[in-house]
């Protein structure tokens, strides 16, 4: 076990000595005096020297966040009050919502960090003051003068330890801005939080180095294009071999009608895999004309995590590479901030892209137009579409052997609004199809705990208390209905929840969406059909009881 | 302290009007003054923000989007055209739809969490804030010669209740409850007490110095009202002229209000003007659908096709993979 996991029945007991949601005493303090501090298990590592170099950000240096001195830059102070001059011009968000909050207190109980630490620093209204309060003390006018009135303080390097530790216990979910009566969405916050942290060499190494890898290879995992090539070849012949099938994508081929585009970690990643094996066999059953991209292989987007012009840096390879191609429009597979960037930032950043067309689907004919201007399909949005229209054979009994509850993820809940087209699907593909309860899904879902890139191993105690909320409403199901199967369709997801799974329901396996239509589809040709797409035998399709059609 | 910093604002009118005879000062000078911060300052505020750009539309999604024909959108958690996302923030504005959603999260044994509906703040907050506009739209009364039709409503109703003499004005009890509710809330829960700041209870603690000193005039010591109605009247027509007696106790009202003015355009209470502007409520659901503009949409240089082709060439070419260049 990793030492940066705690003991599940320390955490537990953690949780019952202090049974209220809030942990500590603070009847005398003021949050802005209660300590903090750095240890095992609750920060991600830094940014390496040539990770920081490579990006041509600044004061790259060996240092941890245990060390007393950081050592940042010389003039780091005026770095942090210009920049954050600079982004308050930028954004009327960022003033607005630094202006404006009552502190009413709703948003405190919401946030899956709060919940998982009893930390005040973890309630999304000091999460956002910690920014403010520094604001406050520089720049408006009257409350200057009040200063002890206002609640304000001086940027000391303190501060920004505390800043490197609570922006990045945030994963930008944006749960809280659901509940905010005022609509203020501390994602807004952190992002700029991180990125005015990033400007004086204060990161994360499993931010940029992503970001350093995706900015060269075309991905985040660094993967060069022909061991892209030959990994997605590999699952090829293993759909041969499961399936009798054999399926032809193709690789940066122009005049492909449709270019695909999903997160890396469904090429390389467990059990991401599988997912892209579901992608696989939709496409070759519905014969769509398509092809992947090993330049624009990168769905995700870390960039996001980093700064506005680094997302759009990476973003911007997936119109380059669609108009080199000439391909009619762009299609997306499952992922939550890579969606986040497509639906809400892509056409403002890098479009307009009228070298594509208005998504049409060659199959049903149904013209997405709720895509015209940004020309590119979320999958279950085409997958949905397909089957209402009957195009997929489909046997949902092949899933018989999970029993299912599904997971919205922050970003495609709230930061797109598809909820129901997952759903259709999962109906359509398993006959065992569980809701957890009704305030931890849809807009009310709460984040795998690991979002926004903290999903390190180092950052592991944080990940599994901010993952709390999330894997206890996923035990409430398994307890009420034997749930055995989270589906999800985001790759972060996929990646991380697999480790809380374990710590805090053992016996629940993750998987993509697009997986269990994988399993579920009869393609023609196909040899008889008796495991999943993870050689796990299927329910009821054992030798004798075999009925393919 | 804020309850200090209100008891000793109460007295300066007090001592000013009985004992220094300043009449002047705070019923026409002070007034003018306030009026005119609250108004420069109130603009000048929204203008600030408006000022600044909306670079991203970054609506928070509360409902299914516009997607497939045959999938039932949610017009107001995800408005994909205009209309919708006004009424979405007229929602926000006139019955809280956000905080309607409000919930309670509590750790029980397992341990477990259990999440249920909690309409408490919802409904103090609502409370509070009708209140004060029905108390402000009946106050208009003592503006018009005349006084229209809608505010001798809005009185009658407010009055609904005849049991006192002069009657009872539903909308005072409210106010108090509500009031005495918000404070009472950040003192004894916890999570509250740490998040207030001496900015959250300042304002609370001013507009209870302003409903009780009004109370106090119209119930206790029945102030006569003809003279500020008078004064008022002269207030709105520009006038300059010096008050007729009043009492010390209508001043320290005015000049609560006039602090509450004053105050207003520097704080929280300004959110009064930004709930209108806040880009995660105010914005459609439907970038995707039409391409939203950022004024400051900086050129950046990203890694092109041809750099990537020239690095991995060889590596694509053994690949199989189409290149470019030979």
């Amino acid at each position: 076990m990793s030492k940066y996991l705690p003991k599940l029945s320390d955490l537990k007991k953690d949780f019952e000595d202090k049974p209220s949601i809030l942990k500590g005493d603070y009847s005398k303090k003021e949050w802005w005096d209660t300590p903090f501090e750095f240890r095992d298990g609750n920060w991600s590592f830094p940014a390496k020297p040539e990770v920081v170099e490579e990006l041509g950000f600044p004061n790259s240096r060996k240092w941890s966040a245990l060390d007393d001195d950081w050592k940042l830059p010389a003039d780091w102070q005026k770095t942090i009050s210009e920049g954050l001059k600079v982004r308050l011009k930028k954004y009327r968000s960022l003033k607005l919502y630094l202006d404006s909050c009552v502190r009413c207190g709703a948003c405190a109980d919401k946030c899956h960090f709060f919940l998982g630490t009893g930390d005040p620093r973890n309630m999304p209204v000091v999460r956002a003051e910690l920014l403010r309060s520094v604001y406050r003390n520089d720049f408006p006018l009257v409350e200057k003068i009040l200063q002890g009135f206002s609640g304000s303080r001086k940027l000391t390097s303190e501060v920004i330890k505390e800043w490197h530790m609570y922006y990045y216990q945030c994963t930008e979910c944006r749960r809280c801005s659901v509940f905010c009566p005022l609509g203020i969405d501390t994602a807004e916050i952190t992002m700029v939080a991180r990125e005015l942290l990033n400007l004086i060499g204060v990161n994360n190494n499993w931010i940029l180095a992503p970001v350093a890898n995706c900015n060269r290879t075309g991905n985040h995992l660094g993967i060069e294009p022909h061991t892209f090539v030959q990994n997605i070849e590999s699952l090829v012949e293993d759909i041969e071999d499961m399936t009798g099938v054999t399926v032809n994508p193709t690789f940066n081929r122009k005049g492909a009608e449709i270019l695909f585009i999903t997160p890396s970690g469904d090429v390389f990643g467990d059990p991401g895999v599988y997912t892209m094996m579901g992608y696989l066999l939709l496409f070759h059953h519905i014969g769509l004309d398509y092809t992947i991209s090993t330049y624009a292989s990168e769905g995700g987007n870390f960039g996001m995590f980093t700064s506005n012009d680094m997302m759009k840096k990476l973003n911007a390879k997936m119109y380059h590479e669609a108009e080199r191609l000439k391909v009619k429009w762009i299609l997306g597979g499952e992922c939550g901030h890579m969606w986040r960037v497509v639906h809400q930032y892509m056409n403002t950043m890098n479009g307009p892209a009228d070298f594509l067309q208005v998504p049409v689907s060659p199959i049903t004919g149904t013209k997405f137009t709720n895509a015209a201007a940004t020309k590119m399909v979320h999958i279950a949005e085409f997958t949905a579409d397909l089957i209402y229209h009957k195009k997929l054979k489909l046997d949902p009994r092949r899933n018989d052997h999970l029993k299912t509850t599904f997971h919205d993820s922050c970003n495609v809940a709230r930061g797109m609004g598809m909820f129901e087209e997952p759903r259709f699907i999962l109906d359509n593909v398993c006959n065992s199809f569980h809701e957890m309860p009704e305030n931890t899904i849809r807009e009310q879902t709460f984040c795998c705990g690991s979002g926004s890139g903290i999903n390190s191993e180092e950052n592991m105690e944080m990940r599994m208390r901010g993952g709390f909320p999330r894997a206890n409403a996923v035990k409430h199901v398994k307890d009420k209905h034997k749930v055995d199967s989270l589906v999800t369709i985001c790759a972060i997801d996929r990646a991380s929840l697999p480790a809380l799974m374990k710590y805090w329901n053992p016996g629940v396996t993750v998987y993509g969406l697009h997986e269990l239509v994988g399993n579920a589809l009869v393609m023609e040709g196909e040899k008889k059909r008796t495991e999943d797409l993870r050689e796990h035998p299927m329910t009821g399709f054992d030798d004798e009881e075999g009925d393919v059609d | 302290m804020p309850i200090g910093m209100v008891a000793v604002l109460s007295l300066i009118p007090f001592i000013g009007v009985t004992y220094a005879g300043l009449d002047y000062l705070f019923g026409v000078i002070i007034p003018y003054a306030s009026a005119l911060i609250f108004i420069a300052g109130f603009v000048y505020r929204l203008f600030d923000w408006l000022k600044r750009p909306v670079p991203f539309r970054i609506t928070t999604t509360c409902g299914q989007e516009k997607s497939l024909d045959w999938i039932k959108q949610d017009k107001f958690g995800s408005p994909s055209r205009a209309w919708q996302a006004a009424l979405r923030v007229l929602s926000e504005v006139f019955f809280f739809r956000s905080l309607f959603r409000n919930t309670k999260s509590e750790l029980r044994e397992g341990p477990s969490l259990v999440h249920g509906s909690n309409k408490w703040l919802w409904m103090g907050g609502l409370v509070f804030h009708w209140s004060l506009l029905l108390i402000g739209l009946r106050h208009a009364r003592y503006f018009f010669i005349m006084v229209p039709d809608f505010i001798q409503f809005v009185e009658g109703a407010d009055r609904f209740f005849d049991l006192t003499l002069p009657a009872f004005y539903l909308t005072d009890a409210l106010v108090l409850s509500a009031v005495t509710f918000l404070f009472v809330r950040r003192m004894i829960d916890a999570k509250m007490r740490i998040i207030s700041l001496q900015t959250d209870y300042f304002p609370l603690f001013l507009i209870t110095g302003i409903v009780l000193v009004g109370i106090i005039m119209r119930y206790i010591v029945k102030v006569d009202v003809m003279p500020v109605k008078d004064q008022m009247l002269r207030l709105v027509a520009f006038s300059f002229e010096a008050p007729a007696p009043i009492g010390a106790l209508f001043y320290v009202h005015l000049f609560l209000v006039c602090v509450l003015a004053v105050y207003f355009p520097f704080s929280k209470l300004m959110h009064m003007g930004a709930i209108f502007l806040s880009p995660t409520r105010n914005l459609c659901n439907n970038s995707r659908e039409k391409r939203h503009i950022n004024p400051w949409n900086a050129a950046i240089k990203f890694r092109t096709y041809p750099e990537y082709e020239d690095e991995y060439r060889e590596k694509m070419k053994k690949a199989k993979l189409p290149v470019e260049k030979q």
